[in-house]
Order: C-alpha cells, then sequence, then structure tokens
C-alpha cells in the first residue's frame, strides 16, 4: 500500500505525485494563503474544477462560496474521514502520512467561509489513527496561535456505521442523534452541524484543495481530461498482483486500467466500491473513470475502490457479499432502502435455490430503480448500480 | 406584503408562501397525495416514501411532504413513474408487515390497508419478511399492546413519544434490516419510563400498538345475572364518540352514549362529570388549605404551586422523571378513581347493593386510566375500584357488535345518584377545564362572589397553546379567608407532557411563582386522550374543544358546588371536604419511580 509512486511507471496511465509527496512546507502555505482575500482563494478552487473525491463530485469552490456568502453567528468546517465504503483505503493513508495537508486545507476553508472550528470525523475503525492524527492537531494549532489565527480542530469519532459517512447524517452523528440522514434541502452549505452553515469535505478533496493553494490552480487544471479535471487516489484491489493506493490522473480508459493493474485474467471489476457499477471485460473499451458528462462512451465517477474480479470469482457471491453489507448498513429509516436491500438479497437467494423463477430477476431490477428515485439519502440511490449492473451483465450467473 | 412563489401542479398554476411544502400546496389545490409517515401532530420525518411525486427536469422522485415548493416548479402527481413507484413502496412496506388484517385490532382503520386497497395491491409477489424475524408481542401493560410485525418503521410513535410528550420511552434502534422501535433494553412496556398516555396508539398508522381492550371481558360481566354492573363516562367521550360512529368531529352525543349504554345492558349509567364536580371540591378545598399553610403558618414542608392529579399519564410522568416534586401533587384521586371509590361504598349503601355484586366500568378517553384503575391505591373501597376502563374507541366497538344504529337513538338521561353534573364538570374534558372550573368554585368560596369573567368563562386558561397562564387578584375576602386579601392568584396550565416538562423545570429551578397549576398529558387535553377516536389532529380536537364548552354553557348550573348531588353527598356520607371519609376514599399517595 502506498507504494504507489515507486512502481514502474506505465506510459497508457498518467501517474502523479502530490498528495503524498512530503514536502514540508504546510506553514509557509497556510500563511501565504490566509493573506490572500476569501475571493481569490475561491477562483483559484473554482478554475481549478477540482471535484469532491468522496464519490458525489460536487464543485468544491462552490461548496465553499455558497458557505462562505451566508451570514451565520457560527459556521464549521468538517473533514470527512469516516472511510467506509467497500475497497477503499485511501483516506486512512492520507491522515497518516501526511495529516499536516489536511489540517492546512481545513484552516484555509475556515478562512475562506469564516468559521473558527473545524473537525475531523474519524471512521471509528480508524480508532488507531486518532492519537497520532491528535499530536498532529496540537501541533498545528500552535502555530495557527502563534500566528494569531484564530482556530481550532476537534476529532470525532465515528462508531462504525457506514450511513454517518453521509453527510447529514453525520451530522446527526455528531450531534448525539442517531444517525439518520436528513431531509434536503436545507443542504449543509446553508445548515449542517447544529444547523448552522458547514462545509464538509472529504479528505482526499481538502488534500487536493493542498495541491491547488500550493501551486495554483491552473496545474491542476492541467491534468485529466474535460468535466474530470486533476488528479485521484485509486484503492486498488482484488484480483491485481499490486494492490495499493495510486494517484493518477482522471480520464484514464478501463483498458488501460486493467492493463496495468489486472492479472491477464480479469473479468470485470467494480468502480466506485460497493455503491458503485459493475463493469464486465467486454465493456472495457467504452468506459473511462471520471465524472459524467463525456459525450461518447460511459464515465463512471468513483470514490476510489477499484475492485479487480478475475475468472475464478463468482458474481453471485460478490453480489450476495454487497447486499448483505446494505441491509446490515442502511439506516433503516426509509422504506426503499431498508425492505429494498432486503428484497433484493432475499430475492437473489430464492432465485438461486431455485424458489423463484429467472423472470423474478427482473420485477427486482425494477424495484432497484425505484429504490433508485425514491430513496431518501445516497445509500438506497446507489444500491441499484451495483446490483443492476451485475444482474444484467451476469444474470446466468445469478441463476445457475 | 409578503412574496408569494409560483408552482405548477399537474399542470396548474398555484401561488404559496415561500417555504410551503408540494404535500400542503397540493392539498390547498384539491390534489391528494397519500401519506404514512407524515402527521399533522408531528415534525416531517419524510422516511415513508409513499408522498414521492415527480419534479421536471429532475430523475429522482421527491418526497411531497419533505420538499418545498421553489419558484416554478413543475409538480407532477400522477404519472406512471409516480404510480410504479408508489405501488412498489406499498408493496415492500406490506413484506415486513405482518398484514394479517382480518385478525388485527386496527382492521378496518388502517391507514397502510387503505392504501393497499387504494392501490389494488391484489398480488404480494414480494418475499414475506415476517418469518425471518422473531417478534414478539409485548403484552404486559394493562394500557398499552406492543406488536412489532405490525410495525413499518415510520416513527410517528417515536416522535411522538419524544416531541408530544418529552418521555422517550419508545426510540428506533439498530440498523437497516434489524430497525426496530424498541424500549429501553427491549423492556416491556410495562417496565419502562412509559406514562400509558397512549399517544403513541393514537398516532400509529397500523395495529403496532394498540390499548389492551377489556371488551369481552365487559361482554361477560353484562352477561352475567349476578352482577350489578354501572358504568361511568368521562366529559371527553362524549365529544369524542360521534366521530367512531358516523358523526363529523365536533358533535356532542350524550344523550345517544347514554341510551347506547342503556341498550348494551348497563344497570346504572352514571357520569364521570359528577366526581369531577367532586374533585373540584376536594381539590379547590385542598388548595386553599395549602395557601393558609403556607401564607399563614409558614409551613416550610407545604409546597406551591399545587398540581392537579386528574391526568394518570401526567402522574406517571412525575413519578418517573420528577420524583422529588411528588409533594406538589393534590393528594385528590382522579374523578374516575373517587367514582369507582363511591360507586362500592355510598352507591352501594344507597341503593342496597352488595358491593362484592357490582362490576364498575369507566368510558375513558384514555389508555393510562386503564393502568391508574390497576393500581394497588386504587381499592378503598374494599374492593378493586374500578374494575374496567374501555376507551372511547372500544365503547364505539361494543356499540357496533350489539347492533345499535346510533345514529337513530334517542337521547336519554344519565341515572339518577352520581349522574347529576355541572358545566364545571364537562369541561374537565378539556385543557384548562380543571382550572376554570376550580377557580369558579374557589372565588366564590373565598369571596363570596362570582370569578369576574364574563359568563363564567374564564377565557385566559382556554385555547390550543401549549402553556397558559393566568391570574386573579382576590379583593375583599370573606372573613375566614381574610389572609388572601390582596393575593394575585397565579395560575398555570400546561397540556402535552412536553409542555409539563417546561413547567416542570421551573418549578425545578425555583423560577416558577405559581400557586396553582393543571397538568393534562394529551394534547387538548382529554379531548385529545390516547383513547380517543383516531385520527385525532390539531383540526380535531380544536372542534371537540368547541363542542365541550358549547356543552358547558348549555347547562343550567355551571359550578360545581351547586351540584345537588355534590350538596347531598356531603350531607349524607362524606360530611365535609377534607373531611376523614374524604381521605380515606377520595385521596390517594404517589409512588417514586425510577427515569428510564
Amino acid at each position: 500500500m502506498g507504494e504507489g509512486q515507486k512502481m514502474s511507471t506505465s506510459h497508457l496511465l498518467k501517474r502523479a505525485d502530490f498528495i503524498f509527496k512530503s514536502d514540508n512546507d504546510w506553514e509557509d502555505v497556510l500563511k501565504k494563503n490566509l493573506n490572500r482575500t476569501a475571493n481569490e482563494l475561491i477562483n483559484e478552487l473554482i478554475s481549478s474544477e477540482l471535484k469532491g473525491r468522496g464519490g458525489a463530485g460536487f464543485p468544491t469552490g462552490l461548496k465553499w462560496k455558497i458557505s462562505s456568502e451566508i451570514k451565520a453567528d457560527e459556521k464549521f468546517v468538517i473533514c470527512n474521514a469516516d472511510e467506509g465504503e467497500p475497497g477503499t483505503f485511501k483516506d486512512r493513508e492520507i491522515l497518516s502520512r501526511v495529516p499536516f495537508k489536511v489540517l492546512t486545507a481545513i484552516a484555509v476553508c475556515a478562512y475562506v467561509i469564516g468559521a473558527k472550528k473545524g473537525f475531523i470525523y474519524l471512521r471509528g475503525e480508524y480508532f488507531f489513527l486518532k492519537d497520532n492524527l491528535q499530536s498532529a492537531i496540537d501541533e498545528f494549532e500552535r502555530y495557527c496561535r502563534k500566528i494569531g489565527f484564530d482556530f481550532s480542530i476537534s476529532i470525532f469519532m465515528g462508531s462504525g456505521a457506514y450511513i454517518c459517512g453521509e453527510e447529514t447524517a453525520l451530522f446527526e452523528s455528531m450531534e448525539g442523534k442517531r444517525g439518520e440522514p436528513r431531509n434536503k434541502p436545507p443542504f449543509p452549505s446553508s445548515s449542517g452541524y447544529m444547523n448552522k452553515p458547514t462545509v464538509i469535505n472529504n479528505v482526499e478533496t481538502l488534500a487536493h484543495t493542498y495541491t491547488i493553494f500550493k501551486y495554483g490552480s491552473k496545474r491542476f487544471y492541467d491534468l485529466g481530461v474535460q468535466f474530470s479535471r486533476g488528479t485521484k487516489l485509486f484503492s486498488v484491489s482484488g484480483d491485481t498482483p499490486k494492490p495499493g493506493i495510486y494517484e493518477l490522473e482522471l480520464g484514464m480508459s478501463l483498458v488501460d486500467f486493467v492493463e496495468e493493474f489486472g492479472d491477464d485474467d480479469t473479468k470485470a471489476v467494480q468502480v466506485g466500491g460497493a455503491s458503485g457499477f459493475l463493469v464486465p471485460r467486454k465493456r472495457f473499451p467504452e468506459t473511462t473513470i471520471g465524472f459524467q458528462g463525456r459525450l461518447v462512451g460511459i464515465s463512471l465517477p468513483t470514490g476510489g475502490s477499484m475492485m479487480l474480479f478475475n475468472s475464478s470469482r463468482s458474481m453471485y457471491n460478490v453480489l450476495d457479499n454487497y447486499l448483505n453489507f446494505f441491509a446490515e448498513e442502511s439506516c433503516g429509516q426509509c422504506t426503499p432502502c431498508r425492505v429494498g436491500c432486503q428484497q433484493l438479497l432475499k430475492g437473489i437467494k430464492a432465485v438461486k435455490r431455485g424458489e423463484k423463477n429467472a423472470a423474478y430477476l427482473d420485477k427486482l431490477l425494477k424495484l432497484a430503480e425505484t429504490m433508485t428515485y425514491t430513496a431518501k439519502c445516497g445509500l438506497g440511490q446507489s444500491v441499484a448500480n451495483s446490483f443492476s449492473s451485475i444482474v444484467e451483465n451476469f444474470r446466468e450467473e445469478m441463476i445457475y | 406584503m409578503e412574496k408569494r412563489i409560483k408552482i405548477t401542479i399537474n399542470g396548474e398554476t398555484k401561488e404559496v408562501s415561500p417555504g410551503t411544502s408540494i404535500l400542503d400546496a397540493a392539498n390547498q389545490s384539491g390534489v391528494i397525495i397519500p401519506t404514512l409517515c407524515y402527521h399533522k401532530d408531528l415534525c416531517v420525518a419524510g422516511n415513508c416514501r409513499v408522498c414521492v411525486i415527480e419534479i421536471a427536469g429532475q430523475k429522482r422522485l421527491a418526497a411531497a411532504c419533505a420538499t418545498p415548493c421553489e419558484d416554478g416548479m413543475e409538480v407532477l402527481t400522477n404519472t406512471l413513474k409516480v404510480r410504479n413507484a408508489r405501488k412498489h413502496i406499498i408493496e415492500l412496506l406490506l413484506s415486513e408487515h405482518n398484514a394479517d388484517c382480518t385478525s388485527c385490532y386496527r382492521n378496518g382503520n388502517c391507514e397502510l390497508q387503505k392504501l393497499a386497497s387504494d392501490y389494488k395491491i391484489m398480488t404480494q409477489d414480494f418475499l414475506d419478511l415476517v418469518p425471518f424475524r422473531n417478534y414478539t408481542i409485548d403484552n404486559f401493560s394493562p394500557s398499552i399492546i406492543k406488536d412489532d410485525s405490525k410495525c413499518i418503521r415510520c416513527q410517528r410513535c417515536v416522535r411522538t413519544c419524544a416531541e408530544l410528550q418529552s418521555v422517550n420511552a419508545l426510540t428506533m434502534s439498530y440498523k437497516g434490516e434489524h430497525a426496530q422501535i424498541t424500549t429501553f433494553f427491549e423492556k416491556s412496556m410495562n417496565d419502562v419510563v412509559c406514562t400509558n398516555c397512549g399517544q403513541c396508539v393514537n398516532h400509529c398508522p397500523t395495529g403496532a400498538l394498540t390499548e389492551r381492550n377489556y371488551i369481552e371481558d365487559v361482554w361477560s360481566a353484562l352477561a352475567d345475572k349476578e352482577k350489578f354492573v354501572i358504568v361511568q363516562t368521562a366529559p371527553a367521550v362524549r365529544v369524542g364518540l360521534g366521530e367512531e360512529l358516523g358523526f363529523d368531529p365536533g358533535e356532542r352525543v350524550t344523550g345517544k352514549m347514554v341510551s347506547a349504554l342503556k341498550r348494551l345492558g348497563f344497570h346504572a349509567v352514571m357520569d364521570t362529570d359528577f366526581t369531577a364536580d367532586l374533585t373540584i371540591m376536594e381539590e379547590g378545598s385542598e388548595l386553599l388549605r395549602r395557601l393558609k399553610e403556607v401564607i399563614v403558618e409558614k409551613r416550610g414542608d407545604v409546597k406551591l404551586p399545587m398540581a392537579t392529579s386528574c391526568s394518570p399519564g401526567w402522574i406517571k410522568f412525575i413519578e418517573h422523571l420528577y420524583p422529588d416534586f411528588l409533594n406538589h401533587l393534590s393528594s385528590c384521586k382522579s374523578p374516575q378513581q373517587m367514582f369507582g371509590a363511591l360507586v362500592k361504598t355510598y352507591y352501594a349503601k344507597a341503593k342496597k347493593i352488595d358491593p362484592s355484586k357490582i362490576v364498575s366500568v369507566s368510558i375513558m378517553p384514555c389508555t393510562a386510566k386503564k393502568f391508574e384503575a390497576a393500581r394497588p391505591e386504587m381499592r378503598d373501597s374494599g374492593f378493586r375500584d374500578v374494575d374496567y376502563v374501555l376507551t372511547t374507541r372500544e365503547l364505539a366497538i361494543m356499540i357496533k357488535q350489539a347492533g345499535i344504529d346510533f345514529l337513530r337513538l334517542p337521547d336519554m338521561h344519565f341515572d339518577r345518584l352520581m349522574g347529576e353534573s355541572t358545566g364545571a364538570g364537562v369541561i374537565f374534558g378539556a385543557t384548562g377545564g380543571v382550572m376554570e372550573a376550580a377557580l369558579r368554585t374557589a372565588y366564590e368560596l373565598v369571596t363570596g362572589r362570582e370569578v369576574p369573567f364574563k359568563n363564567l368563562n374564564i377565557t385566559p386558561v382556554r385555547g390550543m397553546e401549549g402553556l397558559k397562564e393566568a391570574s386573579i387578584k382576590i379583593d375583599n375576602p370573606l372573613k375566614e379567608w381574610s389572609f388572601l386579601e390582596g393575593v394575585q392568584l397565579k395560575c398555570a396550565v400546561a397540556h402535552g407532557l412536553a409542555n409539563a416538562k417546561i413547567v416542570m423545570d421551573t418549578i425545578k429551578k425555583g423560577d416558577a411563582d405559581y400557586h396553582f397549576v393543571e397538568f393534562m398529558a394529551c394534547p387538548g387535553g382529554c379531548l385529545g386522550g390516547g383513547g380517543q377516536p383516531i385520527p385525532t389532529n390539531p383540526e380535531i380536537r380544536k372542534r371537540r374543544a368547541l363542542a365541550i364548552y358549547a356543552e358547558d354553557v348549555g347547562m343550567p348550573l355551571r359550578k360545581s358546588h351547586q351540584n345537588p348531588e355534590i350538596i347531598k353527598i356531603y350531607k349524607d356520607f362524606l360530611g365535609k371536604p377534607l373531611g376523614e371519609k374524604s381521605h380515606k376514599l377520595l385521596h390517594t399517595t404517589y409512588i417514586k419511580r425510577s427515569s428510564f
């Protein structure tokens, strides 16, 4: 893990080395950027076209802009480190290897929107990171005091629920309530933690803003492709000879990716974790990795998880595993997600056992579509991604 | 002028105020959108997703209850996409619901059943999820039965218990497929902080939370030739019962209710309003005694404000959550329990009936009364004072079972002896009513004059505001009460336990300067009780309240101390308020309980 920089370079995949580059200059970057105006910083971000790296891809500059324009007695910046998507393990590495980049980015964001308090919502299972992270925060806060910047950061430990990575469920959890997503609107930018304007960004997104504030937006913008600018960390796992974390430019073709990371027997790639899409081999050529908006072919976004499966894998087992995960990790609040996940899971089992005929899969596909349209939050809305892409492409494996 | 925004719903343009939900906007335009987790009493949850609608330009459907209108928004409520999604959601709900409708207590008045019927869910393709769970029914409480197999996780009960009642006995536990409404450590409702108020029952859309019903027990008693079965009816029942039997909300059916009870075979049909009047005599006297003890005798052990004690949900609430403040409570039993104690003593003696042969039934708008009647303190007659408590809903069921055409019943009067009452007794059914009745009597006892409000209507304590305050200055009292000269008698009224909590917290902090506070567990008072017809909502409560006050105005006597049967019972039996016999039969004690 984390050895991406040392691997041999492929001319097909464009490697980059920003995030883990250990340049010890965060104090300078912080000081330099706190001397710029909030507008300058926002425009810098907007022109970089950085989009959220948690998976949803909301333009980061716009997010900061909205919160900065709202008048409130109190605002917050939250770093979402509740990294729970199966197959994703990049935020853990960022926080353990380059915590000061993230802390600096949180502070710059706080300066831009006018917040005095930041939080890192740390995944419960990452408890082992806490002490080191806290030491980094202590040092960081000392420096802030030294330069007269009034700002503090606290760590809030999650308790192990996947749903709390959803931003509004995360707020509820921080407020001491049950982690359940809220209705939107209102959105966090205007009413987030404690119903105050809140910018909540993924760890990696913040790390990229550090890159942008250090090197300027052009350096970032020039990487990647249209609609999908810059680089992205990928957590590569599954049937691959070189699992690990790699910083790559967005817009790569899946063929190139598999060429580099596959084991010559790759049958399918799950892009974006359990809530993402399964791409079968026949669709590799037309698929690129990036945000939607491409005019030709399919562009798939990802929070960074890339799982490779070779021909020894049963896609039924893969799907069964994902659905078990969702049936367990749905918060249980809204009908389509709570009951839908159970029906999908028990449904494919019933088909496999021959208790329901194959046509039942079509009924389940329709149900999955309804879940996408009607679920209250991103979790329930995205279950159908993996379900439909697996059932549609590997139908025979579901039945026999 | 207020800014208005324009939206179109199914092609028709409409102007609404900013912040209006799509659901409200649709309802204002006569477009009905089905709902399930939505309830007018509660905050919007947006979790059942039955109310999904399509917004032009958006791929995903939106929950109408939780989505505010935006200028220029085009809303479509009846597209194929919407219909199919709704149908799916109803099917999903049915698949996790024990849909054994014919054996369900809510059969015929179930919101999920209605949706299934409206959308003609004729086949159930999805797997039945109920057998995958090991559901058990919690039937240990004398008031409330909880059957999780009927639960659809809409969390109306959870919101009710938290928002309306501040009790939090029910909460959502676990996640995903294991999500469930539970109590503290999944103990029985009987062993937790539950006040038995029944608001959860009244707000449950299905049969997951129901009252423990005693219908068959009462039928058996009525059929027993050895027994003399008497019934008392609470003030709020007469303004709610009609809703179950074909009348609009707000219709007074007192006379028909008496007729129906006689036809059901009760040997005597009496009125809890009588003991409401009696409560005023005892509680009013207790208040005056406390004032004297505090003002003249300077007794530190006597506490003000004095709190009313008619509402058993409120009693259990204070016992659990403010156990160190029980000495604020009036020692008076509730009207139901005063009635029970007197039926098997005073009434039995007067009518020469063996009290062991009397079965005492009460019809109450309340589920907590079932618990109250079962309290060990409530056996002062030497027997269990009240044998069975039925809710308004259970009475309606009995009337239907008996084949009584309620709409065409003649009006009849309550039987004499403990059947006579005044308007003061009737208004016990509405929030502020006990306070108003007490002031009508206490003021007159102290000054010899009528309370200084037009037509005896003490309007400051009326209405649906959660907390109400009033004060009356006592001028020129009778000699016996001269120590009250110039005293501003300060009163407060709280209904809904969330409001009770607010008042109790100020008392706890020592910030309350009230002399007398009326507490009712349920929003709107008894007329909004947990045993009243379903649905109960803000509009219906208002109409029931109007009916209560209309009943009051229509009574020839409107002050408790004028009730001739009250005068008679003190003369023949009790002696005087707070006397020895009163003390034995009409007053009680309270228990400290745990806070979870």
